[in-house]
């Protein structure tokens, strides 16, 4: 077997430009990896005919030139994200079998731009969880180990995560509504990216909550997730909340220069109980940034205790909602009906049989948000709570703040089933240094920052301004120069 | 707030999931824990605070008024689980 797969996309790019490879050759290590992956369960539909056929054209493009930068580049695709003819089924029961007429937007965009898709990626059904325990496929399991334990590969994107983490393709798209990019990126050592909200068009993506939902870049590298951003993102007539805004080259954006930029430490983001090996983390990332010429400003967020309560009303409400559409009738299961049963009993059963218990859980906690007598109390609230959020992210950077500093994730992956007697809440507080970012649309990036004492990575996250996913990247950049992670999963699969 | 077994059963019906009637009890403690989390949004100050409707303000786009997409019928039936001469099959509605 080769070792292409293990390629980042900028290099792949320049050899393919160099016809020192070819696509194919590259697919092809790419597939042989993933058929060695199994006990990965990353990828749940594997599509290699597809992707032959797919780099066959590229390499045609490429040797006619002027072919655009990820032309050849495979990747894997989330589950979430509808691919024309190909299994798309958000790992949920309820989407067995489904196979969508058409393309999202943003992986039409990626096919567009001539790359190849691998495959369909493990996630959290409904992209509702945090350690892809949720996924009717089966749990995907992180590439690191330390022990006899299989470690969670974060979620929901976990399949995606997993799937960069242990080179089983170039890169992966992702998507986050509470973290679902930056929480597995940061238990898996890799960089990802949620873009600004409308920055990508959410069009054929499942929706899960619209007003959070933002797809973004899984890579190996901040150069990388620069490249794959810009063919992602662009203006969608077919989703009214995509931004008509220019997309620069984020990649030309990457200087390493971070002189007199002004980086914000939220004093909030301090949690009680938090390791101590996060916390260190968080300091040593500071100094980075500090030596690299960025100034250093101790800020506020006063809100940030209360976006994850925020949180938990505004999506479920927002999920309960768009999966009203799953009642058998259109597409997905249908329950086998008894004597007697009517269309009511044909929508509970199908529900009840279809989606799994945590999506069944954030389905009625929506309907209660948002029922009569509790709208104003929860649902009216907490979208106060969340103007008051996005408020406190404005005034900072109102008054010059270009980034934010804060810890990815409060811990390192834990164990497979390690939280599975736990409450609902203490899987939710793997967000809570994420969700802010969605509740106030703001781009945000995890970058991975080193080992633990036992070996696991750890990810910091950077805050950007809206729309200066660029200035972001370039501060990711540097960032990412000065930790110089390079520590890579041992292969034991 | 304390969410009683007939609560959960309401929520249920009106989310068209069927629960069993011996499972109600665990559902209302997960919900009370749940919005025992929530409960803490209380202890904002949100008087004179306007409800967020679009995080990142902007106007949405306007098109003229026309049929842009259509005649795909069979595109639209291919993934139901019951269709038959170019509708949807469902149980009676009516009696």
């Amino acid at each position: 077997m080769s070792d292409l797969h293990k390629l980042t996309i900028a290099d792949a790019r320049d050899k393919l430009r160099a016809k020192e490879i070819t696509s194919v050759e590259l697919t092809q290590s790419c597939l042989d990896a993933i058929d060695a992956a199994d006990s990965l369960c990353a990828y749940v539909h594997k599509t290699p005919d597809l992707a032959i056929e797919a780099a066959t054209a590229a390499d045609a493009r490429i040797s006619a030139g002027d072919a655009p930068d990820m032309c050849g580049i495979p990747l894997g695709i989330k589950d979430l994200f509808c691919t024309q003819g190909v299994d798309s089924q958000a790992a949920s029961g309820i989407l067995k079998g489904f196979k969508p007429e058409y393309e999202s937007t943003v992986s039409q965009k990626l096919k567009d731009a001539g790359t190849v898709m691998l495959g369909k990626l493990n996630m959290d059904e409904f992209a509702m969880g945090s350690s892809n325990e949720t996924s009717v496929y089966g749990d995907a399991v992180n590439p690191w180990k330390v022990d006899e334990r299989n470690l969670t590969p974060g979620g929901s994107s976990g399949g995606s995560a997993s799937a960069v983490a242990a080179d089983l393709c170039l890169a992966a798209t992702g998507t986050d509504t509470g973290g679902s990019i930056r929480q597995p990126a940061a238990f898996t050592g890799i960089v990802g990216i949620k873009p600004t909200y409308g920055r990508c068009s959410r069009w054929g993506i499942v929706a899960f909550a619209s007003s959070l939902d933002q797809a973004g870049p899984m890579t190996k590298s901040v150069r990388d997730a620069a490249i794959m951003l810009e063919t992602m993102c662009g203006h969608d007539p077919k989703d009214s909340t995509s931004a008509d805004i220019a997309v620069p080259n984020f990649e030309a954006m990457l200087t390493g220069d971070i002189r007199r930029k002004k980086i914000g430490i939220p004093k909030e983001y301090r949690m009680d109980g938090m390791p101590a090996e996060i916390e260190t983390l968080w300091q040593s990332g500071t100094e980075m940034l500090r030596d690299a010429g960025a100034e250093i400003v101790d800020i506020s967020l006063p809100h940030t205790k209360y976006a994850l309560p925020a949180y938990y009303v505004i999506a479920p409400a927002e999920a309960s909602s768009n999966l009203a559409r799953y009642d058998g009738v259109r597409f997905g299961h249908r329950a086998t009906l008894g004597a007697g049963d009517g269309i009511t009993e044909m929508y509970e059963k199908t529900r009840a049989e279809g989606f799994g218990p945590e999506v069944q859980r954030r389905v009625m906690i929506g309907t209660y948000v948002l029922s009569a007598g509790f709208y104003d109390a929860y649902y009216n609230r907490a979208r106060r709570v969340r103007t008051l959020i996005k408020k406190d992210f404005e005034d900072v950077f109102a008054a010059g703040v270009d980034a934010i500093l804060t810890p990815a994730t409060p811990s390192a992956a834990f164990g497979l089933g390690e939280m599975t007697d736990a409450d609902p809440v203490q899987m939710y507080l793997n967000d809570v240094f994420t969700v802010t970012v969605n509740l106030a649309g703001l781009p945000g990036i995890s970058v991975p920052a080193g080992l633990d004492a036992q070996g696991l990575p750890l990810g910091l996250q950077l805050i950007g301004r809206p729309w200066e996913e660029g200035d972001l990247l370039n501060t990711a950049y540097a960032l990412e120069q000065s930790a110089g992670f390079v520590a890579k999963p041992n292969k034991w699969w | 707030m304390s969410i009683d077994t007939a609560t959960a059963a309401k929520v249920a019906k009106l989310a068209r999931i069927k629960v069993e009637e011996d499972a109600l009890p665990a559902l209302a403690q997960e919900f009370n824990t749940i919005l025992g989390f929530i409960e803490q949004l209380n202890e904002v100050d949100v008087e004179g605070v306007d409800p967020m409707t679009s995080v990142t303000p902007q106007r949405l786009k306007r098109r003229v008024d026309e049929v842009t997409d259509g005649s795909q019928q069979d595109k639209v039936l291919k993934n139901a689980r019951d269709a038959r001469e170019g509708f949807f099959v469902v149980p009676k509605v009516v009696e």
